[in-house]
Parts: C-alpha cells; sequence; structure tokens
C-alpha cells in the first residue's frame, strides 16, 4: 500500500503547524487554568479534586505577588548582569515573539516619535534622529527567555536612566511603563530601580548595525537583569508612573518581578 | 536537638520499635507531594522551550502552559526549600546520616547488588539500611543539593552569578537541571518499586514501625 503524502509539496510543515496554531483559539495561552492548572492531572493522582480551579488560580496568583516581593527585598537590584566577548555572540541571534517575523510591527523610522508621558517635566515627543543623537554605549550580554532559553547579543544605545535625567523624570516614581508598535498592544512595566540601572538601555543598534525589524526597530528596551519579556520591542511611548498598569505576558501570569 | 536525637531510638510503646521517626515521616511525604508539584511543572516548563527533541505529555504536566507552570514550580518550590532545608539540617544535627548513611563501602555496596538481584538481600531489621540503600539515599540527598543549585542558578543567573560559573554556564545549569530531575525520576521508579516489594518498609515509613 502506497504511503500517501502528508505534507503539501512545498509547504514547509513546521510553519504550517504556527499558522494552525495561530488559527486555533488562544484560550489555553491567555487563562491557563482553563488548560491544566485546573489540577487535572493532580486531581488524577489524588482521587479527589482538593481545589476548584478558581481557588487554585487565586492561591498561585497571591504566591506569585508574595514571591515578587520577597526576591525585590532579598536581591541587590543594581547587580550587573555578566558581559562577554564578540566572539560569544550567539549567530544568528533567535527571533522570538508570540507571532512569525511576518507579522512583526513595520515602524517607519521616518515619523516614529518616542512619546514621553507621566511624571516628568519634559514631556515633548522624540524623533529617531533626535535620540540618535544621545551618546550610545554598547553591551554584550546574555538575553535570557522566561521560555528557558538563552542567547548572547550585541545591543547599543542610550543608558535609560541617562534619557530619564535629560526629560526631568520624576525618579522617585515607581514604574516606566513602556508601550509598543505591536497589533495586540504590548506594554510592560519596569520598576525604577531597575530603569534606573547602569545597564537598562533604551537600544538602537544590534551587532552594532540599526535595530533591525526582527529586534524591535526602531527602539528596544535593553534589560539584561529582567527576563526577555521585559525587555519590550518597537517601543512607541513610555510613561513614568506611581500605578502599576500591568504588562501583556504580566497579566497573564508572568510573575512582574521577573528579574535575572 | 538533643530532643531529637533521643526520639530516632525511643520506642513510642513497649516493645514496638520505631524504626522510622515522625520527622522523617513528616518530611519524607511533604517531600514527595513537593517533589511530585516540582517535576510535573518542571515538565510544562521544560515543554516552552525543549532541551532535547521531545516533550511531556500534556496530561502529565502541571500549569497547562508556561505561566501557570510557573507559578505552581514557584509556589511548590516554598514548600521543597523549607522541608529539604530542615530535612538536611535535622539529619545532621541528631546524626541520623551518619548513623545510618555511613560508611558506604565499595566492597559493601558490591556485595549487596548481588544479594538483591537473587532476592536474598536480608530485609529482617528495617532500622538497618543495606548498602544499596546506603549508596541510593545518600546520592539521592546529593542530586537533591545539586538539583535545587542548578535550579536557583537558571532563576537567578544574575543575582547568583558565581553559583552558574559553578556549572559552567547558564544553558549548562539547564541541562544539570534536567538530569538531577531525569535521575530522581529513575531513583523514584526504584524506590517506589522496592518499597512495594518490601511492604513493611512502607508501613514503617507511614506509621512508624
Amino acid at each position: 500500500m502506497a504511503k500517501r503524502p502528508f505534507l503539501i509539496p512545498g509547504v514547509d510543515k513546521r510553519l504550517l503547524i504556527k499558522d494552525a496554531m495561530k488559527a486555533m483559539p488562544d484560550l489555553t495561552r491567555r487563562r491557563f487554568i482553563s488548560g491544566g492548572a485546573s489540577l487535572g492531572a493532580l486531581t488524577l493522582l489524588t482521587g479527589c479534586d482538593v481545589l476548584d480551579s478558581d481557588r487554585a488560580e487565586e492561591a498561585l496568583k497571591k504566591v506569585s505577588k508574595f514571591n515578587d516581593a520577597v526576591q525585590a527585598w532579598m536581591f541587590n537590584p543594581d547587580a550587573l548582569a555578566p558581559t562577554f566577548a564578540d566572539s560569544a555572540i550567539t549567530k544568528p541571534f533567535p527571533f522570538n515573539a508570540y507571532y512569525d517575523l511576518d507579522d512583526a510591527p513595520e515602524v517607519d523610522g521616518k515619523t516614529w516619535k518616542l512619546e514621553v508621558r507621566g511624571l516628568v517635566d519634559n514631556k515633548k515627543s522624540w524623533t529617531l534622529d533626535e535620540l540618535y543623537q544621545l551618546p550610545q554605549v554598547k553591551q554584550v550580554t546574555r538575553h535570557i527567555c522566561v521560555e528557558g532559553w538563552s542567547a548572547i547579543g550585541s545591543w547599543t544605545g542610550t543608558p535609560l536612566r541617562d534619557f530619564l535625567k535629560l526629560i526631568g523624570a520624576d525618579t522617585r516614581a515607581k514604574y516606566v511603563w513602556f508601550q509598543c508598535a505591536d497589533k495586540e498592544g504590548y506594554n510592560s512595566p519596569l520598576d525604577m530601580r531597575t530603569a534606573l540601572h547602569s545597564q537598562t538601555q533604551m537600544t538602537f543598534k544590534f551587532a552594532d548595525e540599526i535595530l533591525p525589524r526582527a529586534y524591535g526597530y526602531p527602539m528596544k528596551i535593553r534589560v539584561p537583569t529582567k527576563l526577555g519579556f521585559k525587555n519590550p520591542k518597537y517601543v512607541i511611548s513610555m510613561e513614568v508612573t506611581n500605578d502599576y498598569k500591568g504588562g501583556y505576558w504580566e497579566d497573564q501570569g508572568y510573575n512582574s518581578f521577573s528579574g535575572n | 536537638m538533643s530532643s531529637l536525637a533521643a526520639a530516632d531510638s525511643a520506642a513510642p510503646h513497649e516493645g514496638v520499635k520505631t524504626i522510622q521517626p515522625a520527622w522523617v515521616r513528616t518530611m519524607h511525604w511533604i517531600n514527595a507531594f513537593a517533589m511530585i508539584l516540582m517535576i510535573m511543572s518542571g515538565w510544562q516548563i521544560y515543554n516552552a522551550s525543549p532541551l532535547f527533541d521531545f516533550r511531556f505529555d500534556k496530561s502529565i504536566t502541571l500549569g497547562g502552559w508556561l505561566g501557570g507552570a510557573l507559578l505552581w514550580h514557584f509556589a511548590a518550590m516554598w514548600i521543597l526549600m523549607i522541608n529539604g532545608l530542615a530535612y538536611v539540617i535535622t539529619g545532621f544535627a541528631t546524626g541520623r546520616f551518619r548513623r545510618k548513611l555511613l560508611p558506604i563501602t565499595p566492597a559493601g555496596v558490591i556485595s549487596d547488588i548481588k544479594a538483591a538481584v537473587t532476592f536474598k538481600l536480608d530485609h529482617e531489621d528495617l532500622s538497618k539500611y543495606n548498602y544499596v540503600q546506603k549508596l541510593l539515599y545518600a546520592g539521592i540527598i546529593v542530586v537533591g543539593v545539586v538539583i535545587v543549585l542548578s535550579g536557583l542558578s537558571i532563576w537567578k543567573p544574575v543575582q547568583l552569578y558565581y553559583l552558574v560559573m559553578l556549572f559552567g554556564d547558564y544553558p549548562t545549569a539547564r541541562y544539570v537541571h534536567f538530569i538531577c530531575m531525569a535521575l530522581i525520576c529513575l531513583f523514584l521508579i526504584v524506590h517506589v518499586a522496592l518499597a512495594l516489594l518490601v511492604p513493611k518498609s512502607l508501613r514503617a515509613m507511614i506509621i512508624g514501625h
């Protein structure tokens, strides 16, 4: 019996699966509790439904909040991320997002402006050319994804703390909240102490070249002391605020501290 | 700690010898519970970015997706850490580790393995571990320490940079963490199988004698 060709010739099966996944409802990813935190497996194990899923979710979120506080108290927010030689840079550096590269935001650098809001003296918006005039430094650090993989990259840009000083930000405020050009409106809060960390950077270049679209053109916030999802790409605005405004992944359950 | 040491050998009732003192039993089962949560949520975390060419089936993982699994992992972590620390401290302080697990001699291990595979290993006195048990129990404590250290390394690679250096680098610490998990699972299979083969040892771990 001849085997029926399972795949369509000329179609990359990985991409096919990825596309199919995108067409599927987002429930498992968005609402983890509907998947398996519902104690499904644990119920099987113990033979009884110890907790209903909503209560389990609430309890876990409380522990996560507690973990946020313990980590902030326990660890040195100014600790420096290790730096590496250029030879250690991962090639090719992976593109990673919740969408394919083809769907990544396409920002026009000529019309793009960085909007500055909140507790700052000077709320003027910044063009890319203006930002490029600011002094830049380069760092070769390890990017660590919440998924577990990591890669060493080379990022060049302006230390965020220099920019915050320049715009007269109230550095006693609790957060700097970034918004991105993503269709779904990616955003992420960064605690002020980390925003003022010497390695936290408004990144304009990757590997000495203008930041490509894959890595967040025109501007990414590089935070080597935090997990990758707290390193927003395609940034369009920053707000200095005392309010915790949540974030794309933070709201779905990732621990907001997420410091390395 | 002297009262604990006394409790270790004291008989709760006339003529009934305590094989597993209450603190060992309590910590053993707390650890078993926490470890199963850690392993099952760990498998789900692994699935987000597999180190090898396979993923764990969803039916045996905990958390539903990466975010849920992380919440479980970092909640169960507290139970595992506090219980584990208490166990290691008590184990040393009461002298139980030294008394029960040492010495481990290669000759003793070899002769007891031979006896074990021919089903001639003596289980009369459960308060005395044979060399196979000594090796496995001492070994799994070491693996337990390494899995916690490698776990801390991949959780806080910047803060605990020197710990990461102990393993080489961050990616290596991930592999170490995974390998320790695999060793614990292997241990669990052998451990549970042997406990079922010698049911009175299971009874001793539940009611003490």
